[in-house]
Formats: C-alpha cells, structure tokens, sequence
C-alpha cells in the first residue's frame, strides 16, 4: 500500500517521514525514528508501557496510527530532561526506586507526567486509580506511587 | 496487521462515500479499530479517519438540550461540567472506561457505533433518551439510542452512515451508574446499570432504567420503570424495580460470569442505582 507523508514533532523535532498507514505511532517511533525509549508490552493498550504525550494528553502509542499524529506534537521519555536536567518525575523514581527491570518505567513516567501537568493536588488515592492503567510486572507499585506523590509535591511548590 | 488503504476526507459526504463501499472501515479514536486490525478481526481494505472532519468534536448546550458531538473523546465527556450535572450516570460511565491513555483516545461515537451490549456509555445515553444524529450521502437522520442496535456488534447504521451526534433533551435531577466489575479499571463490565429519576415532592414522576451487558442489545428496563412513576421510592418499590428490571433481563454465561449471576446483580444493582439517583434527586 502506498505510504504517506507525515510530520510528526517528537521532543520539539520535526521528522519528515513516509509511513506505512498501518504502522502504529509506538512503532514509528522505535522502528522509523529509532527512539526506543517507548517501550512496547501488550500491544492491545492494557498495560501502558507505550505511553506517550500527544498534544499534553497522555496516549497508548500502540492503539494510534502513526498517520493520525501527523501535525501533532508528542513528547516521548526521551524529551523529559532538559539542560542536563532531568524532569522532577524522572528523578523522583530514581530517588525512590520507582523501578524494577525498568520496563514500565518510560510509561509510568509519561503518565504521571501528565497527570502532575493536569492537576498535582490529587491524592494517594486518586493517583493510584489515574495511574491503572500502566502495569509493573515487577509489582513495584508502593515505590512508584511514592516516586509519583513526591514528584507531584515538588511541582506544586516549586511552581 | 494487513495493509489498507488510508482515507482522511475533510467533509462527511466524502467519509460516507468511501465508508459506503466494501470492506470499509471508519477510524475514530483507534481503541477498537487498531486493536482489532492487529489481531485480525478486523482485515479493512480501507479505513476512513473522522479525524479531519470538523463539527464532530465538543459539548454544546442548546435550551435543556445537551449535545454531543460523536468524535468527543470519552475523557471529555467524563469531565464536562454539564454531563456531570444533568447527566451524571453518563459522566460515571465514561469514567469507567479503560485507562485515561484509552479514554484520551476513544470517542463516544466510537463506543456506539461499536455496538458492544457491555459499552459503558450506552446505559448512561439510554437513560438520557439520547438522539443518534446519523450523516450520509444521502442525508441526515435520526434514531433513538434504544432503536439504534440490532445486536452484539449490530445497529440499524447502513453502509456509508456515520453518527455525527448525540442529543440529550432531558435532564434527569438524579441519576446514577453501577458497572459491576473485578478490577478497579482496565475491565470490562459484567452488567451495567444507570437509573436516573426525577422526583415532585416525594414522587417519582419519570424514571428511565439501562441495562447494559445482558441482552444481546442494552435495553430499557420498562416495566420496572412503570412500576415507579407516580409514586414514592419507597425500599419495598426499588425491590420491586430490582425484581421487574432483573426479568426484562436475557443475559449469557461467559468467560465474564455466569447467567443466573447476571440476572441476580441486575437485581440487586438496580435496586442500588435507584437508590443513589434518588438520592440526588
């Protein structure tokens, strides 16, 4: 099938791109653009792994076609840090040990990053529920959800 | 997934041509779609995204009215000031759709025209008396939401309609969803349940119940609606209602649960729905 021009801005570059219809936004951006910091898990959108920011909402890259993200801004794990800085989130989960084997850690970061961007004053409570779906094989939960609440803590008063 | 073709046409006529021939598909928000294409049950040869067509998107109000456009995302319709007032059982729904990644992209549109008996907004636009807007190339029309599915996964849509819009002329002064479930989210609904009522003085002078996941199509309770107009929502009446609602019911035994467990929560989550939506009443 004839493949399409795209122009997706990941991190605040533009990438010019011809893409197959079918290929989903998770896999442009590991297989085309060859960001692997999205990470892949189940596929079908239940475990979160693949979460990206597209246009300040947080998305599971592997239910979208890449051809719809034409135009629109993502932002990935990697376009989290800036200045040599790393974002409040990401160094939250390393002060904390908000990870295992790592392998959910680009989602739960992306998704609590949005979450934190959309309201920071949510509860433990409420962040656990906000947070279901992304899934830690590892079962390290307590640890993330305390990386996320400091996380959240700090935005708050340093905004 | 198998290749296809990719349309994005900017006007609904164009959308409802391409729609209109063989082996189609419309793209919405992608939650089932996508899913589907890579699982292989879906094999389009061409999918037709609604994303480029504008007037599709956004809540207005119109007098009492509440209208929806069908590429609303989910997470919007959940946290619309206005649904949450008038048509809260539909907010809650919505809420309870997979995960705020999913309902970031999913749309309502989409989780009608799905047609699946367990979707979670259904109940709450059957409580509604929610208008399904269809477009084609023919023209306009409309349907209301409980004559729009024929059965799991089928409506009355012919080749090359789309549903453009939701109206929602009555507002409910209380009303209430229950999705009974295992996991807090990422589930799908055993039986959905939405009541709302409006109440004079102590009677119930209209009440509308939706039943999702236990029949081939959601369904309206209406006996058990009957059984509570004009009078006062007493514990014995909601018994009742749970009782009435529970018979209109025709559920399966699946992987989910079983038939006669259905049948029992419709039951006893009719009888809870009816409470908290008189509750706010």
């Amino acid at each position: 099938m004839a493949k399409h021009p795209v122009t997706l801005t990941v991190n605040g570059d533009e990438h010019d791109l011809l893409i197959e219809p079918r290929k989903t936004l998770l896999a442009v951006l590991r297989d085309t653009i060859g960001m692997t910091g999205t990470k892949e898990g189940c596929s079908t959108g239940d475990c979160g792994a693949c979460t990206v920011i597209v246009d300040g909402k947080a998305v599971t890259s592997c239910m979208v076609l890449g051809v719809t993200a034409s135009g629109k801004e993502i932002t990935t794990i990697e376009g989290l840090a800036s200045d040599g800085e790393l974002h409040p989130v990401q160094q939250a989960f390393i002060n904390t040990g908000g990870y295992q084997c790592g392998f959910c850690t680009p989602g739960f970061i992306m998704a609590s990053k949005a979450l934190i961007d959309e309201n920071p004053d949510r509860t433990e409570e409420e962040f656990r529920h906000a947070l279901g779906g992304n899934i830690c094989r590892c079962t390290g939960y307590t640890k993330i959800l305390e990386a996320v609440l400091k996380a959240a803590e700090k935005i708050r008063t340093t905004a | 997934m198998k290749s296809f073709a990719f349309f994005e046409p900017t006007t609904l006529a164009e959308a409802s041509r391409l729609f209109a021939e063989e082996h189609a598909q419309l793209l919405a928000g992608g939650t089932d779609l996508v899913i589907g294409m890579k699982a292989y049950t879906e094999t389009p040869e061409s999918v037709i995204s609604l994303q480029k067509i504008p007037g599709l998107t956004g809540i207005t109000t119109d007098g009492n009215s509440i209208n929806i456009g069908a590429m609303t995302k989910i997470r919007e319709v959940e946290r619309s000031a206005d649904v949450q007032q008038h048509h809260t059982a539909l907010a809650e729904g919505a809420s309870e759709i997979g995960s705020i990644q999913i309902r970031n992209l999913a749309t309502i549109g989409g989780n009608i025209a799905h047609a699946s008996p367990a979707a979670d907004t259904v109940a709450g636009l059957l409580v509604a008396d929610a208008h399904v807007d269809i477009a084609s190339a023919e023209g306009e029309r409309s349907v209301p939401i409980n004559e729009l599915f024929t059965g799991p996964g089928q409506t009355v849509l012919a080749p090359g309609e789309i549903i453009t819009r939701f109206r929602l002329p009555t507002p409910a002064s209380g009303s209430h969803y229950i999705k009974h479930k295992i996991r807090e989210v990422m589930d799908l609904a055993f039986i959905g349940v939405a009541a709302a009522v409006n109440l004079d003085n102590g009677t119930i002078t209209d009440a509308r119940i939706g039943l999702a996941a236990v029949a081939p199509t959601p369904i309206r309770a209406r006996e058990a609606e009957d059984l509570l107009k004009g009078n006062a929502p007493t514990p014995e009446l909601l018994e009742q209602a749970g009782e009435a609602a529970a018979a209109a019911a025709s559920p399966i035994s699946d992987l989910r649960c079983s038939a006669e467990h259905r049948r029992e929560m419709v039951d006893v989550l009719t009888k809870r729905t009816l409470q908290e939506a008189v509750a706010r009443a």
